[in-house]
């Protein structure tokens, strides 16, 4: 049976990961290498790494990371954050990354997962969606640059719409759980699971052992994402597979 | 030397890190002697099954390749790579494949539960007489939408994805795995290892 995967994300502004992760054992807690291998070695089954730089110009230095990393690491990486042109994507790609997330270059321009699904696969597109709800609705609206943007798209149909043009995996955030700790947004991930037929990794809300089992047996998702309670500690991978284990859930 | 076969296909890079990382010695090449006098032929390749097929054509690499595998040089086909191994593949219309482990290649039948392509991590069983036994029950990293359907006498190891899929496949020195080794973590090391030392000792027996 096909396992499934706990993801660690790490942010990275000008090569080096921020919002400390404060391992004990780290020499060098900005050091992306040092922490992928860490995380490697506890087990995750995938690592994202966003791109938090606020110019082009840094940006260049993720191209760097992905290489060290994929040099030292190995497995399955996704790279995010500021990719908007197929030319990004080949550059990540090349430098070792296994999948590149698009998140607000798929909504301004939506031929860009098109463009890239046909030249190097689905496989290795993944579409980001920040998501929120709106209660007057009843709906869940796309944001994007990085959640401070509403649009008027409505989350599911938009799912679907990425998926036909070539998606092969989704990352979708609840931005009302992002940060709460207070679990994943369940009847979100539902919807989608029934909606789309390609692999889902539900982001946003861990914080308790019980969120990961929660998601995983009440929505059809593929992966669980989370930051800050694996890289503070809070949590370990081994932690959250060993619960998922006992609660029947397929992990590695 | 290992030859990585080089024809313009994805992520082959990634592999190049994994043997360098584990120190075996390796080189991206197209060139027929280099292919052909290496300790080992690694056939790696990620897209679909005719572009490949093709991208081999285009630089003379089918012959070359087939030639290696009958004189019993070590020869490793990874993802793609692996599928390439058998007769033919039913991926957009028919395609004839080296034909070096009889078999043909079909589409994961896609059923309600079950998403394709199969994207992640499964679990192996590992054939007991296998020399790549290091491998079983372990996880390793699939990304696939077709699969090798063959006799049971050259599938190694398999996994469970609402059909048995074989993920190691042999045919006496001529190896394929469905997952990609590079992406495999440790596991994946272990195997790519366990292929070097078969390599060094000229020995692909079943035991």
């Amino acid at each position: 049976m096909l396992a499934k995967r706990i993801i660690p994300c790490l942010d990275v502004a000008d090569g080096r990961v921020k919002k400390g992760v404060n391992f004990v054992n780290l020499t060098d807690v900005g050091d992306p290498v040092e922490i992928a291998a860490e995380y490697q070695k506890q087990g995750a089954d995938e690592l994202v790494f966003l791109d938090i730089s606020a110019t082009n110009e840094k940006r260049k230095t993720m191209i760097d990371v992905v290489e060290q990393v994929s040099k030292q690491v190995f497995m399955p990486l996704t790279i995010g954050g500021g990719v908007t042109s197929v030319e990004d994507i080949q550059k990540l790609l090349k430098a070792g990354a296994d999948k590149v997330a698009i998140n607000s270059a798929a909504v301004n321009d939506p031929d860009l997962i098109t463009e890239g699904a046909k030249k190097f696969g689905n496989q290795c597109i993944v579409v980001a969606i920040d998501v929120k709800y709106d209660p007057e609705s009843k709906q869940y609206f796309v944001y994007t640059h990085g959640g401070q943007q509403k649009t008027d798209i409505e989350a599911i149909s938009w799912a679907k719409e990425v998926v036909k043009k070539g998606a092969g995996e989704l990352l979708v955030t609840g931005m009302d759980q992002d940060g709460t700790k207070d679990g994943f947004n369940i009847s979100l991930y539902q919807q989608l699971g029934e909606a789309v037929k390609v692999p889902i990794i539900a982001s946003g809300g861990a914080g308790k052992l019980s969120d990961f089992s929660d998601v995983f047996l009440q929505a059809n998702v593929d992966g669980a994402l989370a930051a800050s309670v694996f890289h503070y500690g809070e949590l370990t991978i081994d932690d959250v597979k060993s619960y998922l284990k006992q609660k029947g859930v397929v992990v590695r | 030397m290992f030859a990585i076969v080089d024809y313009d296909t994805g992520n082959t890079l990634n592999l190049k890190k994994a043997l360098n990382y584990l120190n075996i010695e390796n080189k991206l090449t197209a060139d027929p002697d280099e292919i052909l006098n290496a300790d080992a032929v690694i056939l790696p390749g990620v897209g679909a099954f005719e572009a490949a097929v093709d991208a081999l054509k285009e630089r003379n690499l089918i012959e070359v390749l087939k030639k290696a595998a009958q004189e019993k040089h070590p020869f490793l086909g990874i993802c793609l790579g692996m599928q390439l191994l058998f007769e033919d593949s039913e991926e957009y219309g028919l395609n004839k494949g080296l034909d070096l482990i009889p078999g043909h290649v079909k589409a994961i039948p896609e059923n309600g539960e079950l998403k394709v392509p199969q994207m992640g991590w499964n679990e192996n069983q590992v054939a007991a007489d296998s020399p790549f036994k290091v491998a079983n029950e372990e996880y390793t990293y699939f990304v696939h939408s077709y699969y090798a359907s063959c006799a049971p006498k050259y599938v190694v190891a398999d996994v469970d994805y609402g059909i048995k899929i074989p993920s190691i496949v042999q045919n006496e020195n001529v190896v394929g795995m469905q997952f990609h080794p590079e992406k495999s973590g440790q596991v994946g090391l272990n195997l790519l290892n366990q292929f070097q030392e078969m390599v060094k000792t000229n020995d692909f027996s079943r035991n």
